[in-house]
């Protein structure tokens, strides 16, 4: 399975935020043949380790939940009621199919719309409320109460597509597309005696508040961490919904939450070895797995690469494969680089 | 299945060539001849010897969608509606031209929003097609202004009974009529498949004045908002209670006589039927009983649920009690007539 396999089977799985399982099944399954360990944790990450020579630990974090829906009422008529887990904008679920993730298998449903001809001026210049939408299955009441409780998940059907120029739409790249960078990084060292022990981490709950990396990181307490994450990808000349450009490679971020050092030497390491880069400020703290990192245990000396995406928590993120492979390159020959520094001197400011 | 194979083609105004090919392979065999008038509307005759009552059935071929209007320079495609509204299209993957091109409409991250974007509704100045183009010059290497633009959404049976798809308007009438032509029926049926419709009658403004018919019937798909948050009076039809009957709409008044023939057909046979409980929207029937002096025309159609969005659905018990209610009405009138 290559990068690109590897994220389109993430992306197209389930894995809401809590209910990483699916999602962890597959990571599991393709980090076995390359790591020495694995291991899972009681809020669910997955952790991969690939032993080299015991110089530091590095850990690696991208998050593999993804925001969901969640049923939240039954009406009389079999019509199901919603509630989010993550964070979407409402706007853009009307006329979505849903898979709902009912008591035994999985139940299609429509997130339906009111018809313009009942819409009054006035409702037609809002938008709607989450707690107003309705998810019609077609079965009708006593049915749907055999299928479906109150608490099952609901996701959006969405499989991935392919666009021009090794771009993919998907449900799911935030941030199955960090995960996936970790086949370009593997397939990268193959072979290669590192210094550094790594630790893969595919982290759970970042949606709903950066829990799973924290807890990741209570156990690893790593010297060194990476977190991969999505940008906000800048659409079109007059947008206002990103700044960093999908296809101009992987951005490197600097701010409070970034270890001086790592910013410059991951820097320097792209331009050594010819690794499309863009830079990124967050003056406060990152939306990440990285600010719990940071400030976890006895701390550790982060970073944050991110995957340039957008339209970010719609069903139709859309990144380049060639921004993931530059930012699984960046980190292998980071690793590799890393051969050469001393630890403790390269952790000095 | 026929409606799948339906669904499943693009046919949008002025675009509805695979469609109508679609059709005719379909019903070449039980027609004793066919044509395409200029426009692109279909017009064909079943058992064009048989005396007694010339029976005519309309459906049209189009469906909602949209079309390319300009390409900008970071290769994002702007785009006009042909009757869909832009807050459907948020979040979905859309195919483009005869290339079937696949793009996506996305949207500002809300991350990124203020709270108050939030309350507000995206209008087309605000949403655009991705494609995945680098450029302006790249993009148009593969789409060309004028390009239409169709929902992506596949045919799904859901529940008990229904179905999912995009396009059940009306395609499910045009499957309706291929049914009867396919059927036993020993009277002169014409049947009219329409282009256009969507965006103002235009196919069966020509289509009118080129047949001779004594009656019309117009197969459609109509509006169903039946979910207990919408007011009794405002849900237009139900699901699961037959077709639905007109009794007049934005564009027709349907006259008693032969409407109520239609409910004596149903009431003789068990067909579940019902009105068509609102006066707003407009179809074809208008162009016919406006026609060489006035041609009756009765409206029936299937209810679909979120009707002009890529997920519209329908209930296979109603479909299959119009196929039902249609035949016995020609088998009863198509032989002394309506009087």
């Amino acid at each position: 399975m290559n990068t690109k396999e590897f994220l389109i089977k993430m992306s197209n799985a389930v894995g809401v935020s809590g209910y990483e399982a699916e999602r962890a099944e597959i990571i599991i399954e393709y980090l076995k043949s390359f790591c020495d360990e694995i291991s899972t944790d009681k809020i669910g990450n997955v952790i991969g380790i690939k032993k080299g020579k015991g110089k530091g630990k590095l850990m690696l974090s991208a998050h593999m939940d993804e925001i969901g829906l969640m049923v939240s009422h039954i009406d009389e008529q079999g019509f199901l009621g919603v509630t989010q887990i993550g964070g979407f904008d409402q706007r853009t679920l009307l006329a979505h199919e849903v898979v709902i993730h009912g008591k035994k298998d999985k139940v299609y449903g429509i997130i339906g719309i009111k018809p313009p001809h009942i819409t009054t001026p006035e409702e037609a210049k809002k938008s709607i409320k989450l707690e107003h939408l309705l998810i019609d299955t077609g079965y009708d009441v006593e049915e749907v109460k055999e299928l479906i409780s109150i608490g099952d998940l609901i996701t959006i059907n969405r499989q991935v597509v392919e666009l021009k120029n090794n771009r993919i739409a998907g449900k799911c790249m935030d941030d199955t597309a960090g995960i996936a960078t970790y086949a370009t990084i593997l397939e990268r060292l193959k072979g290669f005696d590192h210094d550094l022990d790594i630790y893969f981490v595919a982290s759970a709950q970042e949606e709903v508040g950066v829990r799973g990396a924290q807890v990741a990181a209570q156990h690893i307490e790593p010297d060194l961490a990476i977190v991969l994450e999505v940008g906000f990808g800048k659409s079109s000349e007059g947008s206002d919904d990103g700044k960093c450009l999908v296809g101009e490679g992987v951005e490197i971020v600097t701010g409070v939450n970034i270890h001086r050092k790592m910013f410059k030497t991951l820097k320097e390491v792209a331009k050594k070895n010819g690794i499309k880069h863009q830079v990124t400020v967050y003056a406060g703290m990152t939306p990440t797995d990285c600010r719990a990192i940071q400030v976890t245990g006895k701390g550790a000396a982060t970073s944050l690469l991110q995957i340039p995406t957008r339209y970010m928590h719609t069903s139709v993120e859309t990144l380049s494969m060639d921004d993931v492979e530059a930012t699984g390159r960046l980190i292998a020959e980071f690793i590799i680089n890393f051969n050469n520094c001393d630890l403790e001197e390269f952790l000095c400011l | 299945m026929l409606i799948k194979k339906l669904t499943d083609i693009n046919g949008l105004p002025s675009y509805e060539d695979d469609v109508r090919a679609a059709i005719k392979e379909e019903i070449k065999d039980f027609v004793d001849n066919m044509y395409t008038d200029r426009m692109g509307n279909l017009i064909a005759v079943k058992n064009e010897k048989a005396d007694g009552m010339h029976i005519g059935l309309s459906a049209h071929m189009d469906e909602v969608g949209m079309v390319v209007t300009t390409i900008e320079k970071s290769g994002m495609i702007r785009f006009d509606t042909w009757g869909v509204l832009p807050k459907v299209m948020l979040s979905k993957t859309v195919k483009i031209g005869k290339n079937q091109v696949i793009g996506v409409i996305g949207s500002k991250p809300v991350h990124l929003q203020k709270p108050e974007e939030r309350l507000t509704v995206l209008d087309l100045d605000r949403i655009y097609i991705d494609i995945g183009a680098t450029s302006k010059e790249d993009a148009e290497k593969y789409v060309e202004i004028g390009d239409y633009i169709a929902f992506d959404s596949e045919y799904r049976e859901m529940g008990r009974h229904k179905i999912k798809a995009k396009a059940l308007d009306d395609r499910l009438g045009c499957a309706a009529i291929i049914e009867m032509f396919k059927s036993d029926i020993p009277h002169k049926l014409t049947a009219v498949f329409c282009v256009q419709e969507e965006v103002g009658l235009r196919g069966s403004a020509v289509a009118a004045n080129q047949i001779f018919v004594d009656l019309m019937i117009n197969l459609e798909g109509t509006v169903c908002a039946d979910s207990e948050d919408i007011e009794e009076h405002l849900r237009v039809t139900t699901q699961g209670a037959g077709p639905a009957l007109s009794i007049r709409d934005t564009t027709s008044i349907y006259i008693k006589k032969y409407y109520q023939q239609m409910i004596d057909v149903a009431k003789e046979n068990n067909i579940p039927l019902q009105f068509r409980r609102s006066g707003a929207g407009g179809t074809d029937s208008l162009n016919y009983h406006t026609a060489h002096g006035g041609t009756p025309v009765i409206g029936l159609a299937v209810p679909c649920r979120y009707i002009h969005t890529p997920v519209s659905m329908c209930d296979k018990r109603d479909y299959e009690a119009l196929l039902a209610l249609v035949k016995a009405f020609i088998l009863k009138y198509g032989q002394e007539g309506t009087k």
